[in-house]
């Protein structure tokens, strides 16, 4: 077990080592082009020139990318082209406030996609089973950005009873997150549902639920005492790597209701060129999709014994 | 693979009763008809765009009109409403279905152009070939995709060509990945071991011999592939990445509408409408299929 948590750990670091030259080469393989990003498009040739020079960017290619690397792993970012600060100081808060909005969307996706994708694989084919099965596929094939528009239309211009921004412009209003926890969990659960229920109707036909079946133990409790301890292993996995689409995710909704998190950051650092910052997103966007599913992995072989014990 | 599995050779039908075959299995399940009749709904839309749009996509007519306003300074009917700079919402609609539709379909196409030889090679080559391809696809595939798109988009430009290259590489790895577990399934079988005792050379048994016995999984994932890249295109329009305006896309409208969204909902509510249903189409399609494939 220790050592393949070690190996894990190590396919990690190499991991996020190739990921972090390809984001260098995708972004600072042309020192010009930098130059014109933070300088801006009216910058002499001169001008550029000379940053260029004070900025280490006449040294070669892979020295330029050590010194990169080393900046990146202490988190030192850069300074931000737009916003005028060091790129830490924007990007720490903006995380905290996705943290917030994920914990929600977990704390909602979780049990819901639970229990429905278990309620649909313990009878495979019941009327209830194609219900559920029909409904996700609708749901997961609604683009967030459509179901926010949706949402809106329903809560905030038909109903008018929720907020249409989560600007938070007031503190932190808890009615404000509801509509993007809404179509956040509304995109997800499908997906989430349908794993469970594969793998819920997959135990179902296992040899131990019919023995138990047959001893005329209750099916209630063969479902929660025999069938959800074995089902629930691979939907663990799922779970764990959902982070990784909310990580695309909050970029369509934290844009769509102004919310100031993480997403949206990405996306503004983008429209406006704002090359520090998307790297240092970027960076912080693969970190945590690489780091939740070694996790996910580890976790996976701990609660398995058939490879745990191998 | 046992050796009989495979050793009662029959000739293939002829296609037209495949065809007919493929219909008829369509119609076993209710849910791949819905799927089939969406996707070809927005592929009639698309094809006979000049015939069905009422007005011009992008000629400014009448800002802000409520569904089912007639035109004031002329004749015909905004059945679906207008936008903030007065043109037809219905006409910008159905034109933008050429729009998502082609680019869908070609960056599907290419993506998969790539997996598939990915795929091939590594499953077929498998050794320092396979390591190698895999390793990159790990790399590519750790990157939360929108993340991925936002970063290629921002550093090539928002264009048609470029969503179709930021597609490819971002989707090509994920079919290499199913290409290459399915060709290592295939790889071993008799078939294969005849071609290679005839001589053929690697690409012409990967392509003629193995390629057509995986194409199974591969339909059905192609479907619901095409729907994640149309949901992609609508999104990078959403975001202001995708496709130059004035030329109708979908997400685009929705971009454009948005500020406008609370006051006039018609705006973003329909080419919402118009990208979930094309996408649902893909998705059912993709079921049906697969619960097919499983029935036999």
């Amino acid at each position: 077990m220790l050592s393949f948590i070690f190996r894990r750990l190590a396919l990690t670091a190499a991991t996020m080592l190739a990921v972090s030259l390809l984001v260098f080469l995708l972004l600072e393989l042309n020192p010009g082009s930098v130059a014109v990003k933070v300088l801006g498009p009216y910058s002499s040739e001169e001008q550029r020139q000379l940053w260029l020079e004070a900025n280490g960017y006449l040294n070669p290619l892979w020295q330029r990318y050590l010194e990169w690397l080393g900046r990146m792993v202490t988190g030192d970012f850069g300074e931000s082209i737009r916003f005028k600060v060091p790129v830490a100081e924007v990007l720490w808060p903006r995380l905290w406030n996705t943290a917030i909005l994920a914990f929600w969307t977990f704390a909602v996706l979780i049990p819901l996609s639970l229990t429905l994708g278990v309620l649909a694989g313990m009878r495979e084919g019941s009327r209830l089973d194609r219900a559920i099965s029909i409904t996700s596929i609708i749901t997961t094939s609604i683009p967030e950005f459509a179901s926010a528009v949706f949402l809106s239309a329903i809560f905030v211009f038909g109903l008018g009873i929720l907020p249409g921004t989560s600007a938070m412009s007031n503190g932190f209003d808890p009615l404000q997150l509801i509509l993007p926890v809404m179509v956040l969990v509304l995109y997800d659960v499908g997906y989430v549902t349908r794993m469970t229920r594969a793998s819920m109707a997959e135990v179902m036909t296992a040899p131990y639920i019919r023995t138990a079946v047959l001893k005329g133990i209750p099916f209630p409790r063969v479902i929660l005492r025999h069938g959800l301890r074995n089902a629930l292993i691979p939907p663990f996995t799922v779970i764990m790597l959902q982070i990784n689409w909310l990580l695309s995710g909050v970029v369509v909704v934290e844009f769509f209701f102004a919310y100031k998190g993480f997403g949206a950051l990405l996306l503004e650092a983008s429209l406006n060129q704002d090359i520090y910052l998307i790297q240092a997103c970027a960076m912080v966007a693969v970190f945590v999709a690489v780091t939740t599913q070694t996790l996910a992995d580890i976790g996976y072989t701990y609660l398995n014994p058939r490879i745990r014990l191998q | 693979m046992s050796m009989t599995e495979h050793a009662a050779g029959h000739l293939p039908p002829p296609r037209l009763i495949r065809i007919l075959r493929m219909v008829g299995l369509l119609r076993e399940s209710p849910v791949a008809m819905i799927g089939a009749g969406l996707i070809v709904f927005w592929i009639a839309v698309a094809i006979f765009a000049p015939l069905l749009a009422p007005f011009d996509p992008n000629v400014n007519l009448q800002p802000f009109a409520k569904p089912g306003t007639p035109y004031a300074a002329g004749s015909g009917v905004f059945w679906l409403g207008t936008d903030h700079l007065g043109r037809d919402i219905l006409s910008r609609i159905i034109w933008g279905s050429q729009t998502v539709l082609f680019y869908g379909f070609v960056a599907t196409a290419s993506a998969y152009a790539v997996g598939v030889a990915m795929g091939l090679a590594a499953g077929y080559y498998r050794g320092w070939i396979d390591e190698l391809l895999s390793r990159l696809g790990d790399i590519i595939l750790s990157f939360p995709i929108l993340v991925l798109y936002v970063v290629i988009i921002a550093t090539i430009g928002a264009s048609g060509i470029n969503i179709v290259l930021a597609v490819t590489f971002a989707s090509a790895p994920a079919i290499m990945r199913i290409v290459r577990s399915l060709v290592l399934e295939i790889r071993e079988r008799d078939y294969v071991a005849a071609a290679k005792m005839r001589g053929e050379n690697a690409w012409y048994i990967m392509l003629v011999e193995i390629l057509p016995n995986v194409r199974g999984p591969l339909i059905v994932d192609a479907c619901l592939r095409m729907g994640y890249v149309t949901i992609t295109i609508g999104v990078l329009g959403f975001l202001g990445l995708g496709l130059p305006p004035p030329d109708p896309d979908w997400g685009g409208m929705i971009n454009e509408a948005r500020s406008m969204a609370l006051a006039f909902p018609h705006m973003t509510v329909l080419p919402c409408i118009a990208i979930s249903s094309l996408v649902l189409g893909l998705n059912l399609l993709a079921d049906g299929l697969r619960e097919i494939s499983l029935r036999d």
